[in-house]
């Protein structure tokens, strides 16, 4: 029992938006969509819910066609990053919507409507217009108006996103709550953030350029990411990539860096490799000297984007640092927690997976 | 500097509204003259310029005889002008409709050059079609007829209409068309129970459109019909004969232009208000 995408390709004026993409989403699982802008995350949910025809291959729910069944007919909700709401109706109304057209009684449908608004916490805003609303409560609605129907799949197309800081922490911890009360629908929410793809996630789906990259448990592949590509798609800022070699139990990279090779890469061959660091795992005083290009500070975190003979790259700075554009910082690389991937980009050998929090 | 100017803009704003007004003004004391009020000079001011007489109002709804009957004609207006404009704005409507949402194509024709060719109706002059019309409505039997007018005028009107509109819902995003879909509408149910009901502003102004071109309009009022019907354009300009009433022409063009005036003022709340705010962020 369960929604499959077999070979489904969809093109648009000659560009691939979903290339041979083959999902199977099962019921009451919750599937996170990982993937930048241009993924094809969109037009992923847009093929589940109807709104969008691919070109080619299959789609069944439940081992029936679902491809040429019409949107209206597909019992499918969705909450746009964009909060659509029906703006001549009041808020109540817009919930009932859905509920109308399925043919539940008037009075029936406006508890029901009532209960999901008191849920995500707009009980006393029933009788506004939407356009009377707060952006995070429009999109409240929206959610309300996707619940209600207790649709057999759940999209969410980057729901948070559109919304400020505070309300998307908020609102992204009430998710949880809110989807396990979906019972044995298949939920699927698409976002570009690695952290509430992992936190929300049963499974977590990277999506880059219209293809599957990776799929399985968020830490797993949070922890052993199979190319570089999805490495860099699922860690923000993304990993690190460094070119180098393995020559006589050293890792050499440019600039006359020397590394011990770590445990975890004592069985590689010597030769060419490229090597992955996150930006947290490297630290302040090294023998490696970098100088500051830029420098950001986000929340209780300083990113600095480096450069030096090494080449460039990004360190995570927990703490709030004053660094001024040119200055030299002294580094140093973990090298128990470098990946290791071929030069065409696969993964070779990546670190034990540690509790440590995931960024 | 700041007092200047808005002296300079009330001052500009004050002479033209008197350029706009006066004509009106000048109307309405000429409509409570009689023929010596009128021959005698310029006057402005009732009771101590001229006598105030009612008879100008009073012979526009007198039949027969001395009576002028402007209510004829003007029922005929109104029925012309509401049949034609409500056809025109429900076809205009589902037509444009499908000009914002639905792909058409017939070899190098596309919806563009679809709702050009709606509005290069009301590129050419009209005279280029009075002839055409004519022949169309001979062959028919409906010359000199209500039906036959409000046929024209709905191929005058429903341009109009149709080019308003898909202004109009090129500017509702599809996004919500989408959503009433997949809350269970089919494309008839979305259009219905969502979009019309949103598209409020759009109709007012495409109506106000249709109502304007279809009332004022005096060249195929005048060209299609003989002595069977007529209507008002051309029953006000009739009054211009070798014995010109001019109290009440002035009364027959000012109860004319009343309507206008009124559904302006109506229509302009819709304008201002209840746009598609609160739909998408």
């Amino acid at each position: 029992m369960a929604l499959v995408m077999q070979n489904i390709d969809i093109q648009v004026g000659g560009v691939a938006h979903l290339d041979d993409i083959n999902l199977t989403f099962r019921r009451g699982g919750l599937y996170t969509v990982l993937g930048r802008t241009l993924a094809g995350k969109t037009t992923l949910l847009r093929t589940i819910a109807g709104l969008q025809q691919p070109q080619k291959g299959a789609l069944t729910l439940h081992g029936k066609d679902y491809i040429n069944l019409p949107v209206w007919k597909r019992r499918v909700a969705m909450v746009y990053q964009q909060f659509i709401n029906y703006p001549h109706l009041n808020v109540l109304a817009n919930v009932v919507f859905p509920l109308k057209r399925a043919g539940v009684p008037r009075a029936e449908a406006r508890q029901q409507a009532r209960e999901v608004l008191a849920k995500v916490g707009l009980a006393e805003f029933e009788k506004r217009r939407p356009a009377a609303l707060s952006g995070g409560q429009q999109q409240r609605v929206a959610l309300a108006r996707a619940l209600v129907k207790r649709a057999e799949i759940l999209l969410l197309d980057e729901p948070l996103v559109n919304l400020d800081y505070k309300l998307r922490e908020q609102l992204r911890e009430e998710f949880q709550n809110i989807f396990e009360g979906q019972g044995d629908a298949i939920v699927i929410y698409t976002t570009t953030e690695p952290a509430e793809a992992i936190q929300l996630g049963h499974e977590m789906i990277v999506m880059d350029e219209g293809t599957v990259i990776q799929q399985g448990n968020p830490l797993a592949v949070f922890n052993a990411p199979v190319t570089i590509r999805c490495a860099e798609v699922i860690n923000d800022p993304p990993m690190n990539i460094f070119r180098g070699t393995i020559e006589k139990g050293d890792i050499r990279l440019r600039g006359g860096v020397r590394l011990p090779v770590p445990a975890h890469m004592a069985q590689m061959p010597e030769g060419p490799y490229r090597f992955g660091l996150r930006a947290a795992d490297l630290s302040i005083g090294g023998v490696i000297e970098s100088k500051v290009e830029l420098s950001e500070i986000s929340g209780s975190q300083t990113i600095l984007h480096l450069r030096g003979d090494i080449g460039a790259f990004i360190f995570y700075e927990d703490g709030v640092y004053q660094h001024s554009i040119g200055d030299t910082v002294p580094v140093d690389l973990n090298s128990d927690r470098i990946y290791s991937f071929s030069v065409e980009g696969d993964l070779i050998a990546a670190p034990a997976a540690t509790d440590e929090q995931w960024r | 500097m700041k007092t200047t100017y808005l002296l300079l803009k009330y001052l500009a704003i004050l002479l033209w509204s008197s350029f706009v007004a006066l004509p009106f003004l000048w109307a309405l004391t000429t409509s409570f003259k009689t023929a010596n009020g009128v021959t005698g000079g310029a006057t402005y001011i009732p009771w101590l310029q001229y006598e105030p007489s009612l008879e100008g109002w009073k012979v526009l709804v007198r039949t027969g005889g001395q009576g002028i009957d402007i209510v004829a004609p003007y029922i005929s207006s109104v029925v012309v002008t509401l049949s034609a404009s409500l056809i025109s704005l429900a076809l205009g409507t589902l037509a444009a409709y499908g000009l914002s949402r639905f792909s058409y194509r017939l070899g190098f024709v596309k919806n563009s050059d679809i709702t050009f060719f709606f509005i290069s109706q009301r590129i050419m002059p009209p005279i280029v079609l009075a002839i055409p019309f004519f022949l169309m409505l001979q062959f028919l039997g409906l010359l000199d007829t209500i039906a036959g007018l409000i046929l024209v005028y709905v191929a005058l009107l429903l341009p109009i209409a149709t080019w308003v509109m898909v202004d109009f819902f090129n500017n509702v995003p599809s996004e919500i068309d989408e959503m009433a879909m997949i809350d269970g509408c089919n494309p008839i149910e979305a259009f219905v129970r969502v979009i019309l009901p949103n598209s409020l502003p759009g109709i007012a102004v495409g109506g106000l459109f249709c109502i304007i071109f279809g009332w004022n309009d005096f060249f195929f009022a005048f060209t299609l019909t003989f002595t069977k019907t007529q209507l008002l354009p051309v029953a006000v300009v009739a009054l211009n004969s070798s014995v010109t009433p001019w109290w009440s022409l002035s009364a027959s063009a000012l109860v004319s232009v009343a309507p206008l005036v009124i559904i302006a003022f109506v229509v302009e709340r819709f304008l201002s208000s209840g746009n598609m705010a609160g739909a998408i962020r």
